[in-house]
């Protein structure tokens, strides 16, 4: 038999139909909804007279524009916001979803929240209007996100029509350093490859780096897959992952589990399958990194100045170079390590996880924020929050003069309530720095939770190994 | 869903790469739970001169009234990356645009256009002579430049299909819900610990 790449086992195993043409009728195991992109969905399939075709494989969450304040209600920052809530929350209950409300244990960030109840599991398609459903193929899923009319599709068919998506593995080779973490990855891969590097390719990332990674490592880097254009990022399920989903709430149990193990300990590529296109780092050549643009394939390692044009002309026009220093306020050449920030922010799909808290916790711990530095820390669900409550971390955080949230996505992006100001420069764990990501004319700089908390205590731009835990 | 055939229309050139669905339609402009209403934010950032207000920013192309007519957008390489709004696509549309040409495209914006009756011309509009209204036949697969530049470009059969025929691709879905329901009972055997 032909050797096969994983993600063409899982295509396999849904094909209800062939659509010619590489185009293919995909079952859909999973369907997740946020409140910003998912209560349109459902309001368009009623208004269209459609139903939902499996309510039981439906799931909704509000994250998105809620408010992340102590004491919230459905009241939001966002004059509209509101709206989301009572219209996500009305469809979902007419439809018979399940709906982790503002108030459920449960609810979070959908792609903090899915892993940790075992929405996901291996082999599953799933999908979310949300582009970084991608997150969520860190456990063997095949998982991407789509728009909302395809929602409507999913929701309406139990399938999606698909073209068939062109594979690439990455390979990384040996070990992450020290200090250097699965963000850090994901940066020098857009560093090295641009934003468009992957464009529509599911990327399988495979190696000794990425089997070392715990689960919530892996969900980092898969998350930001979608920087790298790709339709979907892949890890192949393994001991770790299997033994990160035993026991979750929607994971199988006794005999199915047994079952479903063996299945999924077949999902993976096979010697000799052939990619499409494939990449090889060396996991010795990554270190810390930061951006310092306005795209996330602008990034450098920490303690790098800014790239002269000369440097990145294969990647950015000379145009979109000059807008991005001038719109970031930087010029050819500066050093971004010792940059001052206005404020620190943690948190996000991409670095929202037990573990990222408890990494920074680590260099917070009897330290304080620098004067002068808002710093915000969003667990990424309920649950986080919890468990970090429950060992502590609340306290280091807010003994350093972190904010201590509810969990959302909050400022990882403005939708016209809360934000940073005009021209402040923020360290941030999130995924884009786009401009005006996190309110109107701010200034991001993307890194690693370790290198935010090194920051905010140094009130510029930080190297955490030099801070030290 | 509008169906497209051919369209010759002016065409705006905003050529930088990686314009995100952030700039497209600021999440802020997304005020409403539903899909229209977004003509208005399109840009919004970069097409007016400050954030909230509406006074357009003479500098920015779709203020310059040669482009006031434009249904035909050339940007740059990896256009619609970032967020997968499907409001980036709606704003568009409910502006005017019916064609977005560019180098390439982020997949999901890409799926969004299509499904909302946008052709995505994936051509490197940097050499396309845009004086003058280009012609865009989606049967032949070909861009015409008033200067008589020809070019043709790729798209896949289904994506063709849906926007020639203004399909609705749940319908020709549901179509098939039969074959849905054997192929689910049957899988239900195979992958028990999928359904819940």
């Amino acid at each position: 038999m032909t050797p096969r790449t994983a993600f063409e086992k899982i295509w396999a195993d849904h094909l209800v139909a062939d659509l010619g043409d590489g185009t293919g009728l995909l079952l859909i195991d999973r369907i997740l909804l946020h409140e910003r992109t998912g209560g349109v969905a459902l309001n368009s399939l009623a208004d269209a007279g459609r139903t939902v075709a499996a309510p039981e494989q439906v799931f909704a969450t509000m994250d998105h524009v809620v408010d992340t304040r102590t004491g919230r209600t459905d009241a939001t920052l966002m004059p509209t916001g509101t709206r989301f809530i009572a219209a996500t929350r009305a469809a979902a209950r007419a439809a018979g979803l399940t709906l982790f409300d503002l108030d459920d244990p449960r609810q979070g960030i959908v792609h903090v929240i899915s892993p940790e109840l075992a929405i996901v599991l291996p082999g599953l398609t799933l999908v979310c209007p949300d582009s970084h459903t991608c997150s969520q193929g860190a456990l063997g899923a095949l998982a991407w996100g789509i728009g909302s009319t395809e929602a409507e599709h999913a929701l309406a068919t139990n399938t999606l029509r698909v073209g068939k998506p062109r594979t690439m593995r990455v390979t990384v080779t040996g070990r992450l350093g020290t200090g250097v973490t699965a963000k850090d990855l994901a940066l020098h891969l857009l560093d090295r490859f641009g934003s468009a590097g992957a464009q529509g390719h599911v990327v399988e990332y495979a190696g000794e780096a990425v089997s070392a990674l715990d689960v919530e490592a892996r969900l980092t880097l898969c998350n930001m897959a979608t920087e790298f254009s790709a339709f979907s990022a892949f890890i192949a399920p393994d001991e770790v992952a299997f033994d990160y989903l035993k026991g979750r709430a929607y994971a199988p149990d006794g005999a199915e589990w047994e079952r479903a193990v063996e299945n999924w300990r077949g999902l993976v590529s096979d010697p000799g399958a052939v990619f499409d296109a494939e990449l090889t780092i060396d996991a010795a050549d990554v270190a810390p990194m930061v951006s310092w643009g306005t795209s996330p394939q602008q990034a450098v390692p920490l303690g790098r100045p800014v790239p002269h044009h000369s440097a990145v002309a294969g990647r950015d026009t000379r145009e979109a170079y000059d807008r991005a220093l001038d719109y970031m306020g930087l010029t050819a050449g500066q050093a971004i390590e010792g940059l001052p920030i206005d404020a620190a922010f943690i948190g996000s799909c991409t670095n929202s996880r037990l573990s990222d808290l408890r990494r920074a916790a680590a260099i917070l711990k009897g330290r304080r924020v620098a004067d002068g530095v808002k710093a915000i820390c969003v667990p990424g669900s309920t649950m986080v929050k919890a468990a970090a409550e429950a060992e502590g971390l609340d306290r280091i955080f807010r003994d350093a003069g972190f904010e201590w949230r509810e969990s959302g996505c909050s400022m990882c992006f403005f939708a016209g309530g809360e934000s940073f100001g005009t021209q402040e420069r923020i360290i941030s764990s999130t995924n884009r720095n786009f401009e005006s990501r996190q309110g109107p004319g701010t200034r991001t700089h993307l890194a690693s939770p370790e290198t935010v908390a090194a920051s905010a205590v140094a009130g510029r731009i930080a190297d955490p190994r030099r801070t030290g835990a | 869903m509008t169906p497209f055939t051919t369209l010759t229309a002016i065409a705006a050139p905003l050529i930088r790469d990686n314009i995100d669905t952030d700039a497209i339609i600021p999440s802020r402009e997304m005020k409403s739970v539903g899909k229209t209403g977004l003509a208005d934010g399109l840009f919004a950032g970069w097409r007016y001169t400050a954030i909230g207000s509406r006074e357009p920013d003479p500098s920015f192309i779709l203020n310059d009234p040669r482009y006031a007519e434009a249904q035909i957008l050339l940007a740059g390489a990896n256009f619609g990356c970032g967020s997968s709004r499907e409001h980036a696509a709606w704003a568009l549309a409910e502006y005017g645009f019916r064609a977005i040409v560019a180098a390439s495209f982020n997949p999901i914006f890409r799926g969004n256009c299509v499904r909302n009756g946008i052709v995505p011309v994936e051509i490197d509009a940097t050499q396309i002579d845009a004086d003058g209204p280009i012609t865009i036949d989606l049967p032949r697969q070909t861009l015409t430049s008033a200067s008589g530049q020809h070019i043709a470009f790729a798209i896949d059969a289904e994506a063709k299909a849906m926007l020639i025929g203004g399909l609705d691709a749940i319908d020709m879905t549901l179509a098939r819900a039969a074959e849905i329901a054997r192929f689910r009972d049957a899988d239900r055997n195979r992958r028990p610990w999928a359904y819940l």
